[in-house]
């Protein structure tokens, strides 16, 4: 369970928000929706402390990840597995060793247990005969499908995925999404979604979290968000131009 | 961010640097990769540097020292000494802030500002232990073994330049060469070249690390890293020369 308690974060006189508090619940979908620049990717960071708030803290399981040592909180981080809004993926290196690349380093798998481990990942991210390829030469599409499958690699307990339907069309961003359903319901991770895309809130989430005007604006499920009275939310619902 | 600000972010780089080196597994095969871009990848540029810089030495000191009074084996003493003690060391170290320093501000740059260094980070590696340590590590090895590149080529540039002007015998050049060598000279040059990898590594890898933006911030990065590391590299020559001459 991930519990966000009174995060406050500012950059510089900048206040991105302030107070958040959101539990998010073990084998839950949660996603963050709000308008660009609204802190949604900041707050994900904030979850595996890839960036420190001015204010609060974020328990993972019980633990402060913010009050861990380095070792520890390293360790902590390894219940995560992240898709970044570029994919990430290290273009010194091609899509194999991408997959492989947590596996040499945090496992004692044999090269052959690594081949398998990472030619299963690709079969569940719907990709075959890409494994020799340069990062160069995929589609947009596919290096999303290969940065989810590096990020479920070792297993994690929790995934969040960083506008993962971002720059794709919409075919492939259906695909995608059915890719983050299929990983919280065949894996049981725990999944936040970044997104302001309200076609794959509707498709993957349990619950919504909404970011507005430098705080969590409205916390509940998608079926309370059909019918909450929440004026800025039903504005950037219906600016998404989808029928809830 | 003003000096101060910029120092104290440099120096506690470098002390995370020092504290996750012993994490060797981390950064084994990038240390090794890196031994080869730094050192084997630069032998042709400091070859031609070296090479270049001695036969230029020779011609202009011979053009110099016309005279009838100077005997032929002062030009192969100053262009030897001056290779060994001075030219081998600094030419190479500014020639190599703006291959090598601007190449790792680039990459880390690059792999900054597209979330690669999150990427790591997030699935618990120590970024600094697999990113800056096999950098500096590399640079102060190798940096020592190209400046022996750079003075037998430095050397050996300057005894081909006077042969095929006419200008310095081979027999004169090399006893003006052997005349005011000592082995401190050769390890001053050491000394030098293992400080200036050291700080052309450290600054280019603290610039990259902590670039901000996108290809603008990259590019503004490294443009730093390199005016910084030629400027501190000049700095440290004139201080070094100070303590240890």
């Amino acid at each position: 369970m991930i519990e966000i308690k009174n995060l406050t974060k500012s950059f510089g006189d900048l206040l991105v928000w302030e107070d958040v508090s959101l539990t998010i619940e073990d084998g839950e979908t949660l996603a963050i929706i709000g308008r660009s620049g609204c802190g949604k990717s900041v707050l994900i960071k904030h979850i595996n402390a890839l960036l420190y708030p001015d204010e609060g803290s974020v328990l993972i399981d019980g633990d402060n990840i913010f009050e861990q040592d380095y070792v520890s909180q390293r360790i902590l981080r390894q219940k995560f597995g992240i898709l970044f809004q570029g994919s990430a993926l290290f273009d010194s290196i091609n899509t194999f060793e991408n997959i492989a690349f947590p596996l040499r380093y945090f496992t004692s798998m044999s090269e052959p247990e690594i081949r398998d481990t990472v030619m299963n990942a690709l079969e569940q991210v719907n990709l075959e005969n890409v494994h020799d390829k340069e990062t160069s030469e995929l589609s947009g599409g596919m290096r999303k499908r290969v940065g989810l499958a590096r990020a479920i690699i070792l297993e994690p307990e929790y995934i969040m995925y960083d506008e993962p339907t971002s720059g794709l069309d919409p075919q492939t961003s259906d695909e995608i999404n059915k890719l983050i359903v299929n990983m919280a319901d065949s894996l049981g991770i725990t999944s936040i979604v970044v997104t302001h895309d309200m076609h794959s809130v509707l498709d993957v989430a349990d619950k919504v979290a909404f970011l507005d005007e430098q705080k969590l604006s409205w916390h509940g499920t998608v079926e309370d968000m059909r019918v909450v009275d929440h004026q800025a939310l039903h504005t950037f619902v219906k600016a998404s131009e989808y029928q809830i | 961010m003003n000096a101060f600000q910029e120092i104290g972010k440099y120096s506690t780089l470098l002390y995370q640097a020092l504290r996750s080196s012993t994490e060797i597994k981390t950064y084994r095969k990038s240390f090794f990769q890196e031994m080869v871009k730094i050192g084997y990848d630069s032998v042709p540029i400091i070859m031609l540097t070296g090479f270049f810089t001695g036969s230029v030495m020779t011609i202009q000191s011979s053009y110099q020292l016309d005279s009838a009074f100077i005997p032929l084996s002062t030009i192969g003493a100053i262009v030897s000494e001056s290779i060994l003690i001075e030219l081998a060391a600094v030419i190479s170290s500014l020639v190599l802030a703006g291959k090598v320093g601007a190449r790792i501000a680039t990459e880390l740059g690059t792999m900054r500002v597209t979330e690669q260094v999150d990427a790591l980070e997030s699935m618990g590696f120590n970024s600094v232990s697999f990113l800056v340590v096999p950098r500096v590590l590399a640079g102060i090895l190798m940096f020592p073994i190209l400046y022996i590149v750079a003075s037998v080529f430095g050397v050996g540039g300057g005894l081909l330049a006077g042969i095929f002007t006419g200008t310095v015998p081979v027999a004169d050049f090399l006893m003006g060469a052997r005349m005011y060598f000592t082995p401190w000279t050769l390890i001053f040059g050491f000394v030098k070249m293992f400080v200036f990898g050291f700080i052309i590594t450290s600054i280019s890898s603290y610039k990259g690390y902590f670039a901000t933006g996108g290809a603008e911030g990259v590019g503004t990065s490294t443009t730093e890293a390199t005016v910084l590391s030629c400027m501190i590299v000049l700095l440290a020559d004139f201080i070094l020369a100070a303590l240890l001459l």
